[in-house]
């Protein structure tokens, strides 16, 4: 089944009640009903609408939404699933949470930046309009601010890696709690700063706020030594970072030699899948349900080799997240992408969107 | 690239004469690659005008079903009956065609939608989705018209081909025949059950029960909804908007000294207003009752007619099992192609019958959005013509009525196929 909205926080005497005169339309629900005069009352699967759409930057903008039902809530830092409708198709996608939990219009914001060749991000970035509808799945993710925050705290960003920060710097903001904060940031040109304005008014405003703007087509990239002069107690300082790969692994690089790894937090908001060929020895996909073949090289997700091949199959999150596109291994090996490990045993349920096949495999989608 | 076959005969007319005799097997790959590229072209073109389509298909079914239930509040009234009963047979019919059949066959899952995708979608039937979608889109559409093997032609208890051993059972086909097509869907779901399998062994107990156990569920929930819980509902409606309007008129009295008197003469205000909402409130419940059979029968009536003209008109082709040994791609393709008619029509009575008036194209691909089916007929011609191979098709009361003679005439021994009316030869020719 394809994947869908997460549950609402619906009331129990409204649950009851509908309950009560489901019968009448069986097999349908009364929701079914319900949804032709708002689809926000769907108590079956979470949807928002859109109300605002922020230009950030050329490429870049913020999407406000009004979830149908009480927002469970999130804590500042976590990333949001969110499925939307291009040319027909639903899509579902993370997304960092841009807006943090004490939004005082009940509103949650999430920042896309565009990807020219991908499919969701052209629609959120250029086409969504207010009163959109949208799903809103599960909220998930690790990299948040501990409870209390610390005392001395710095953010390293780059890119589109700045939105969960800015979701944390907004919470301790609205805290009073943004005393001793080092931030970072990079990118590579100043019109492309994500949220540029709100840095720039948060740092006139709060004193313990202190922003460090790099512009790495003009300056280059910013290399973890110069921590040093720009942080000098760095060392002190409960980390948390977000950006690309490549930053990511110099920096914990840095602090195992140099400070201590446990103070670093960091959040990869792409995991790595895939595009090795050559890490693993691929192989041929029999997906028994359609009886279509596709090869498979050691680089590429099954999913993908099946859907390139003309398999129709499930997905959803096409990054090991929500399960959607899981099918029953029935003979082979597949090896994860995002990992190296190579498993799977008969019987064994596996994420096509993560694994390519590690030898012959059949499957049962 | 087209290829263009010279048909080697005229109209074939004995029953023999396999419809891709002549073809090669090189012929019948290219007639694949031709179909699978009509396939491939329409899959890879599916967008927002398809699920807008699908969408307001669904939306339609829910406000018919609304209209004809609130309608029905009022089915003592005669036009409000006949008013009610029309609006909810529509919905029924489009729940159990256009959407229910197309969506279970998978042909909206492109969309990636949880709601609308053949692994969630049930229907308004005593079918359960899942024997349904075994008995129909992999028995019925992997082995169509093969004799023996594809157990919708003649659902096993009907002789619909004359190479189908006569038993003097058949004799009482055309009584069973009627009391099939008012029941049809009760006739589906226990044929869903596969009674052959089931004395031969092939279906483990326990799968026998469960699907029993679903049927039993489905057919409870529709007496619930169609014969209790409705009827109830406009009853107790009816009765309170009675009382209303009763209690107003009273009030509307004569006034005055008069006026009082005559009241107080009155042994009761209200026991006759209660007696009277009782009354209308009982009647409004057989009224709704009845109404919703009749939809009901009217929806089962409507899907057995349009079903049977699937596969069952004249024109039609069956094969025996010796015959598809082997069969290739091009072979499985000209078998759907021949084994299925269709019904012409306007766009409402396609939509009406679910599409699957283009059975044709509804067997050679059946998991594309029925909207497209339309779309890809003239493409579907055009190889026909090329290839010398029949299309067939013919107005609705003409392919009923082939259906039923064939149906009258096969419950006696006997009997032999009626001729064909051979390659399609473009519009001008064809009748």
């Amino acid at each position: 089944m394809a994947e869908q909205g997460a549950k609402p926080n619906v009331s129990k005497a409204r649950r009851r009640a509908l309950d009560a005169v489901r019968s009448l339309f069986t097999p349908l629900l009364p929701d079914d009903y319900l949804e032709l005069i708002n689809p926000l009352w769907s108590t079956q699967e979470l949807r928002g609408r859109i109300e605002r759409i922020v230009r950030e930057t050329p490429d870049a903008a913020t999407i406000l939404i009004r979830p149908g039902y009480e927002w469970p809530g999130h804590q500042a830092g976590q990333y949001l699933r969110i499925g939307v409708i291009v040319n027909g198709v639903h899509h579902w996608r993370a997304y960092s949470l841009t807006t943090d939990p004490g939004h005082p219009e009940g509103l949650i914001g999430i920042t896309p930046k565009l990807v020219e060749a991908g499919k969701v991000t052209p629609y959120l970035v250029h086409q969504a309009r207010p009163g959109d509808i949208v799903r809103l799945g599960g909220v998930e993710g690790t990299f948040v601010l501990p409870d209390p925050p610390p005392e001395k705290i710095l953010f390293i960003s780059a890119g589109s890696g700045i939105t969960p920060i800015m979701s944390m710097l907004r919470s301790l903001d609205r805290d009073g709690a943004l005393e001793d904060v080092v931030h970072i940031h990079s990118s590579r040109t100043p019109d492309r700063v994500i949220f540029g304005e709100q840095l720039r008014e948060l740092d006139a405003r709060r004193e313990g706020y202190k922003p460090h703007l790099r512009i790495t087509g003009e300056a280059g990239r910013f290399a973890p030594h110069e921590l040093d002069s720009l942080c000098p107690d760095w060392r002190e300082r409960r980390a948390f970072v977000s950006g690309p790969g490549e930053m990511l692994d110099a920096l914990v690089q840095h602090w195992r030699t140099d400070g201590d790894p446990e103070l670093l937090e960091m959040e990869r908001f792409q995991p790595v899948i895939g595009g090795d060929a050559v890490a693993g020895e691929g192989g041929s996909v029999r997906f028994l349900s359609s009886g279509v073949e596709a090869e498979c090289d050691g680089g590429t997700p099954i999913l993908v080799a099946g859907e390139e091949a003309g398999a129709e199959l499930p997905f959803g999150c096409r990054m090991g997240i929500c399960h959607t596109c899981i099918g029953r291994l029935c003979s082979g090996e597949v090896r994860d992408l995002r990992t190296g490990e190579v498993y799977g045993q008969e019987g064994e349920m596996v994420r096509t969107c993560v694994n390519a096949p590690e030898g012959d495999v059949a499957i049962a989608l | 690239m087209t290829t263009t076959i010279k048909p080697t005969a005229a109209p074939i007319d004995t029953q023999s004469e396999s419809p891709l005799a002549h073809l090669s097997e090189e012929q019948l790959d290219q007639l694949a690659q031709e179909f699978d590229a009509i396939r491939d072209r329409v899959m890879s073109e599916l967008g927002e005008r398809d699920r807008r389509y699908i969408e307001s298909m669904i939306e339609m079914q829910r406000r018919l079903a609304v209209l004809g239930r609130a309608l029905l509040v009022a089915s003592r009234n005669r036009p409000a009956w006949v008013a009610g009963t029309a609006a909810l047979s529509a919905a029924k019919i489009l729940e159990n065609m256009e959407i229910g059949h197309n969506v279970m066959h998978g042909q909206w899952d492109w969309m990636n939608d949880p709601r609308i995708h053949s692994s969630t979608w049930d229907w308004d039937t005593a079918s359960t989705a899942e024997a349904w979608k075994h008995s129909h889109n992999f028995v019925h559409h992997t082995y169509t018209n093969i004799r023996g093997k594809d157990k919708d032609l003649g659902y096993e208890i009907m002789r619909i081909d004359p190479a189908q051993k006569w038993n003097p059972v058949y004799l009482a086909q055309p009584v069973y025949n009627l009391i099939l097509a008012a029941l049809f869907e009760w006739g589906v779901a226990l044929h869903d059950l596969d009674f052959e399998a089931i004395r031969k062994g092939h279906k483990p107990t326990h799968q026998v029960k469960r699907e029993l156990k679903g049927i039993a569920g489905k057919a409870k929930d529709q007496i619930v909804k169609d014969y209790i819980a409705w009827p109830l509902v406009s009853a107790v409606a009816a009765t309170a908007i009675d009382a209303v309007v009763q209690t107003r008129r009273q009030r509307k009295a004569p006034r005055g000294i008069l006026g009082r008197v005559k009241r107080r003469k009155r042994p009761s205000r209200f026991a006759p207003v209660v007696e009277a909402a009782l009354t209308s409130g009982s009647k409004t419940f057989r009224q709704t009752a009845k109404a919703n059979a009749t939809a009901n029968i009217v929806r089962n009536v409507w899907a057995y007619a349009i079903i049977f003209c699937g596969h069952f008109p004249d024109q039609t082709y069956t094969f025996s099992q010796k015959e598809v040994e082997n069969e290739s791609r091009g072979g499985w393709y000209i078998r759907q192609l021949t084994g299925s008619a269709n019904i012409d029509g306007g766009p409402l009575f396609h939509i009406a019958s679910g599409n699957l008036s283009y059975q044709v194209e509804h067997h050679l691909f059946p998991d594309m959005p029925s909207t497209r089916y339309a779309e890809i007929a003239p493409q579907v011609k055009d190889v026909c013509e090329r290839y010398g191979l029949p299309y067939n098709s013919g107005p609705f009361l003409q392919q009923l009525g082939m259906v039923q003679r064939t149906i009258l005439r096969l419950a006696f021994p006997g009997g032999k196929a009626r001729p064909k009316p051979g390659p399609y030869r473009g519009e001008k020719v064809s009748v």
